[in-house]
């Protein structure tokens, strides 16, 4: 049979039939919205925006609204269902099919491995029929499928063949896959397994950021930017991975990836909240370039002596985070995190959706049980009413906090602040007000598909937080009982680093990651200029590429015209200059560091590198030559440590499937 | 006469300010722009819906118009960034609007596409992703290889590897049904 779609012809004849003509009524009103905005244009040249296309109420929007509440609880009755499987069944195909059903950026053995798992098509068509009911359960993400399934088989414009039905039955098949975490009751412990396949409607958001290019030292010898102890870019690729998908480049921050993982760096001895090491040593994908390794390490402060806590969880309760693996799972983390409090710490807990409020008065840590049922009360409904939710938190936090209190708001949620503040640098100068009233501010993200993480970070980074993104019970385990004292007990506010190169030592230099937190070089000394915070016992890594004078790797040829060499007058590779204050002051202190030529590189920095390696790898960084994720694996396979929680191992096993997706 | 001035002619005089240029512009593309919006949406009420936002700001996009780009170019740019866009604000909103209430709308809408050309191409373009679905539905309305590079702003040999790709998808969509 001939292949149709070899010059595309019978397709472009088949798009044309397919193109419907525009609606003459519209088109007129179109056309004189034009021309009125063209006459309004001449006179004021005015800016015009696109218009907003506000949610459009449509007449069944209550009868949905009546569904979902029932269904949510599992009180449908068999007729009920019967009559929500005929809703369904029609109405949710128009919207989009395509975002549905398609991840962001499908692989093929994504496609085919779903495809492999349909048997024969009336078949699945049946039991995507009888699984409808259970369906209902979460009618949100799943009833288009069920339509799809459902469609009639129409007739085929291309070669003449009547699809078969296959092609519809195949998005049953994901609802099948889908169904295993929906239906999933209140989950038990671990229940979120990293190896389900989960394909969502994506309307994540993430930071766009380049990743830091190569600067010639002659031409710019320092190089600033503010640290950062958040670990989200991690979390979501490990989710993406797991869900075989590669993540994309502006998914993988390579700082939060490298800081994801506790290191075990030197304690700092000299009365300063942390120590500040900077070793050269060797690449592992370029034997001709050095990496200048700069490691913090905070001070484990004994946790009896912390001051008394005041948390504000702020929740988020809108109808999309009625999913196992956003709110219940809120849940269970949040109670894990009870349990590290001591009696004498306070918890508050404000819930937005639609309208914010307070669902729990500040109450004593030690009234568990009070704590423990007012989060159960909680239920997913309404939309997000981010900015009045924040309003609240900040406000209860402050009425809670007293003289040598820490106050910290969690915020958790799974996606957009879109009801309020609409524009992200509103939010931002919003919380970077708040910002001076000494409440901290965290985010944990829940959740996939919906992800705002371009938001997410604008918050933490602005309100002195740290963003995390909890996707099993393990992480939650991690971020809010291991690392609790980080997570909530800042040791130094606004770190900010400022590397000067040695020109006559370092041609060139590339800062590998901390693209979102780049500082001018004036800022450093600017003591009002907002920078990272670092909590108790946080380690905090950042590496350069560097390329020594005379060294084969050079990218850049020398100029003609200036003075190709600059005269040597030190052997240092260049000069550390560290600023941080401690909590409550203003004025910050100044740590300064050579940097010196021949270190040795510890486990701890080899496997440091080794996921700079693999992030580099995500981003198809040209700066890697040959090297590749064998490499990375190996390296990171001989520097595991201890490794007593296992994290390393985790991050092996990601590498060896970002492998396999790769090829 | 009007009508067998270039379409650059008329942008020119259009980014001047001249509103008969403009409307004569808009009145001999209209056709066009909705045609494109329809591929990359996939869904009528959608199209037009995304015809408004295109037509709505077309008057201040005019005025940044360089006599130096083709115009059919330069509009495809504009359809093409508005559709983009939409899509972006579409998922700010999906949660806000939890999507129920833009269901109605669509729904009517689509009964009316059902019945006449919801066909096979048609849903097998909404399979696609959207990177390869924006490009073929340029380089189905006959656009170049070349001057679609330039109104997605990548490369020409992006965009033979996303047809090249987006061929595969439909030949293996295609592939399944004729095998069972």
């Amino acid at each position: 049979m001939s292949d149709p779609f070899d010059d595309l012809d019978d397709l472009k004849d088949a798009m044309r039939a397919a193109t419907p003509a525009p609606d003459a009524a519209r088109k007129a009103e179109n056309i004189a919205l034009a021309e009125k905005n063209f006459a309004t244009r001449q006179e004021t040249a005015a800016q015009v925006r696109f218009t907003s296309d506000r949610p459009k109420q449509g007449f069944f929007r209550g009868v949905f609204s009546m569904f979902k509440a029932i269904s949510t609880r599992q009180a449908l009755t068999a007729s009920t269902a019967l009559v929500a499987i005929g809703l369904f069944v029609y109405l949710p195909a128009l919207q989009q099919p395509a975002d549905v059903l398609t991840p962001p950026h499908p692989e093929p053995t994504i496609v085919d491995s779903i495809a492999g798992t349909l048997e024969a098509d009336s078949r699945v068509r049946v039991q995507a029929e009888g699984e409808a009911e259970e369906m209902l359960v979460a009618p949100m993400e799943a009833p288009v499928m069920a339509e799809v399934a459902d469609m009639a088989a129409p007739t085929g414009q291309l070669s003449g063949a009547a699809p078969s039905p296959s092609l519809l039955a195949r998005p049953a098949a994901t609802a099948k896959l889908e169904r295993r975490s929906l239906i999933a009751p209140p989950p038990p412990p671990g229940y979120a397994d990293d190896t389900q396949v989960r394909i969502e409607p994506d309307t994540e958001a993430f930071a766009e950021a380049e990743p830091n290019p190569l600067k010639i030292t002659t031409e710019e010898p320092v190089s600033t930017f503010s640290i950062d102890v958040d670990t989200a870019s991690y979390a979501i690729l490990r989710s993406s991975l797991n869900n075989g998908q590669l993540p994309n480049a502006e998914q993988v921050r390579i700082e939060e990836m490298v800081n994801y993982f506790p290191y075990d760096y030197a304690t700092p001895s000299d009365g300063a909240p942390f120590s500040t090491r900077a070793t050269v040593i060797a690449t592992p994908w370029n034997p001709e370039t050095r990496l200048v390794h700069i490691a913090l390490q905070g001070e484990k402060p004994a946790l009896d002596e912390r001051p008394p806590l005041n948390l504000v969880f702020l929740i988020d309760t809108s109808g999309s985070m009625d999913a196992p693996n956003k709110l219940p799972l809120l849940k269970q983390s949040f109670q894990l995190m009870l349990a590290q409090l001591r009696p004498e710490d306070k918890v508050a807990i404000v819930a937005y959706a639609g309208s914010a409020g307070q669902v729990l008065e500040p109450t004593q840590a030690s009234e568990r049980a009070t704590i423990m049922a007012a989060l159960d009360r909680l239920d997913a409904g309404g939309s997000t009413a981010g900015q009045e939710g924040l309003q609240q938190a900040y406000s209860t936090a402050e009425a809670m906090s007293e003289d040598g209190d820490v106050s910290r708001i969690i915020l958790a949620t799974d996606g957009d602040f879109n009801v309020g503040i609409y524009d992200p640098d509103e939010l931002k100068d919003f919380i970077a007000k708040k910002r001076e009233t000494g409440t901290y501010l965290s985010v944990l993200g829940f959740g996939r598909g919906n992800l705002d993480d371009a938001t997410m970070q604008a918050l933490a980074q602005n309100g002195n937080g740290q963003a995390a993104y909890i996707d099993t019970l393990s992480e939650a385990q991690k971020t809010l009982v291991d690392q609790l004292g980080g997570a909530l007990f800042p040791i130094a506010n606004d770190v900010k680093i400022q590397v000067e190169f040695n020109p006559a030592q370092i041609a060139e230099y590339r800062l590998i990651g901390y693209e979102t937190r780049a500082l001018k070089r004036e800022d450093f000394n600017n003591d009002r200029i907002d920078a990272g915070e670092i909590g108790a016992g946080h380690a905090v890594t950042a590496i350069y590429e560097v390329t020594p004078v005379g060294s084969p790797a050079r990218l850049s040829d020398p100029l003609r015209y200036q003075p190709a060499e600059v005269a040597a007058t030190s052997e240092e590779y260049g000069f550390l200059r560290l600023r941080y204050k401690r909590p409550g002051e203003d004025t910050s202190n100044l740590i300064e560091t050579p940097i010196l030529p021949g270190g040795e590189a510890t486990p701890d920095m080899q496997f440091a590198t080794a996921i700079a390696g693999f992030g580099q790898l995500l981003q198809n960084s040209p700066y890697l030559g040959d090297w590749s994720y064998t490499q990375a694996i190996d390296l990171a396979n001989g520097a595991k440590g201890d490794d007593a929680f296992g994290y390393r191992s985790q991050a092996v096993q990601l590498m060896r499937l970002a492998d396999s997706l790769s090829q | 006469m009007r009508m067998t001035v270039d379409d650059q002619q008329l942008a020119a005089a259009a980014a001047n300010g001249d509103a008969e240029a403009f409307s004569a512009l808009l009145g001999r593309h209209y056709d066009r722009v909705f045609g494109l919006a329809f591929r990359m949406t996939g869904q009528r009420a959608e199209a037009e819906d995304l015809t408004q936002d295109i037509c709505a700001a077309l008057p201040d996009k005019m005025a940044h118009y360089q006599p130096s780009a083709r115009f059919s170019t330069w509009l495809y740019r504009v359809v093409v960034n508005a559709a983009h866009d939409r899509r972006r604000r579409a998922a700010t909103h999906t949660k806000a609007a939890s999507g129920w209430g833009d269901w109605e709308v669509d729904r009517q809408a689509a009964i009316a596409d059902t019945n006449s050309q919801l066909d096979w191409l048609t849903r097998a373009m909404q399979a696609l992703p959207d990177d390869l679905r924006d490009t073929l539905a340029l380089i189905l309305d006959d656009v170049t290889h070349a001057d679609a590079a330039e109104i997605l702003g990548i490369s020409p040999g992006t965009v033979s590897w996303r047809v090249s790709e987006a061929k595969k998808h439909l030949r293996a969509l295609k592939e399944q049904e004729d095998a069972s």
